[in-house]
């Protein structure tokens, strides 16, 4: 790490966040962290917030009555001529 | 390609109830009626191939097997089950009319993905949300920018969240941060993945959902202290 990062500002450090998030490297022993409670803890936080949403939206079930929604637009589509075709008799 | 949080298995069996028909029938789904006919084990591939053909039991059941996960990723999009009630049939209309240019470049659930997913901006741009005007739209404001104060680090956020708040708060997100939000942190988009659908930046794609985690956190721990004064 360099001394530049060393003196990185809260708010120069928050700005380069979602850059380090995303960059898939471990930013826990970025040299700001180490020094601020704030930042660490801001980290920590939006971790839990992502952790805990994704417990949030399980896999579920569509109605019933969907399927016969589908099928039956599929089937009224087929039964319509295609564009420059004449009708089926 | 998602990555790997992805559930990458199809949905379990679940079949799809009987087609209505005018002559009285046992109640035997158009799905199960094709995994008999194609026993002893129909996978996939052997529904795919027949309902490129236009074979119609085939198609019902792919539309069990993936119905779950389509009518699921519609719901977290939008956050409205009628309306995640209608991609989703839009999305399997648009599969029907599709499937036969799917030529197996990437995997078949992969490709309904996404299909699935174009059918959802589509929705919310006629809708009226711009999608590619959103990054103007959300520019930080004095509260939002990188110099914003933080506050104290909150307890409550430390350990278990409120799950109902949490739930509340993404529902309450601005449509734009809640698209990224469920593409990335919940469905598994990468950023070059989700600036390629949205037709945005990657950097605005990154900034963006850091956005969007932001307000989750704060819309939480605000619940939080609201709860702690009751």
């Amino acid at each position: 790490m360099t001394e530049k990062q060393n003196i990185l500002t809260c708010a120069e450090f928050q700005a380069q966040l979602p850059e380090l998030i995303s960059s898939g490297q471990p930013i826990a022993d970025h040299p700001h962290l180490r020094t601020c409670g704030l930042c660490s803890a801001l980290l920590a936080e939006l971790q839990t917030i992502v952790d805990a949403a994704r417990q949030l939206f399980p896999i579920v079930e569509p109605p019933d009555d969907l399927w016969e929604q589908i099928e039956s637009a599929i089937k009224e589509e087929e039964s319509k001529p295609a564009e420059g075709q004449p009708a089926k008799n | 390609m998602p990555h790997s949080r992805i559930p990458t298995q199809p949905d379990s069996a679940a079949l799809p109830p009987p087609a209505a028909d005018s002559t009285p029938q046992p109640r035997v789904s158009p799905a199960l009626t094709f995994a008999r006919a194609a026993a002893p084990n129909p996978t996939e591939a052997d529904a795919l191939a027949r309902a490129q053909t236009g074979d119609h039991l085939a198609f019902a059941h792919l539309y069990s097997l993936h119905k779950r996960r389509i009518y699921s990723l519609c719901l977290r999009m939008v956050g409205n089950i009628a309306e995640a009630e209608d991609l989703t049939q839009e999305a399997f209309l648009q599969l029907h009319r599709k499937i036969a240019t799917f030529r197996g470049d990437s995997a078949f659930s992969t490709w309904l993905h996404r299909l699935a997913i174009n059918v959802v901006l589509m929705h919310l741009r006629r809708k009226g949300l711009s999608l590619i005007s959103l990054d103007e739209a959300m520019e930080p404001t004095a509260d939002e920018g990188p110099g914003r104060s933080f506050g104290t680090p909150d307890p409550a956020l430390a350990g278990a969240i409120d799950r109902l708040a949490l739930e509340r708060a993404v529902g309450e997100l601005p449509a734009g941060y809640r698209l990224i939000f469920v593409l990335h942190d919940i469905e598994g988009y990468e950023h070059n993945e989700i600036a390629s659908m949205l037709d945005c930046s990657i950097g605005n794609s990154k900034s963006q959902l850091h956005k969007a985690r932001l307000k989750l956190r704060d819309a939480v721990r605000t619940g939080s202290r609201q709860e702690a004064q009751r």
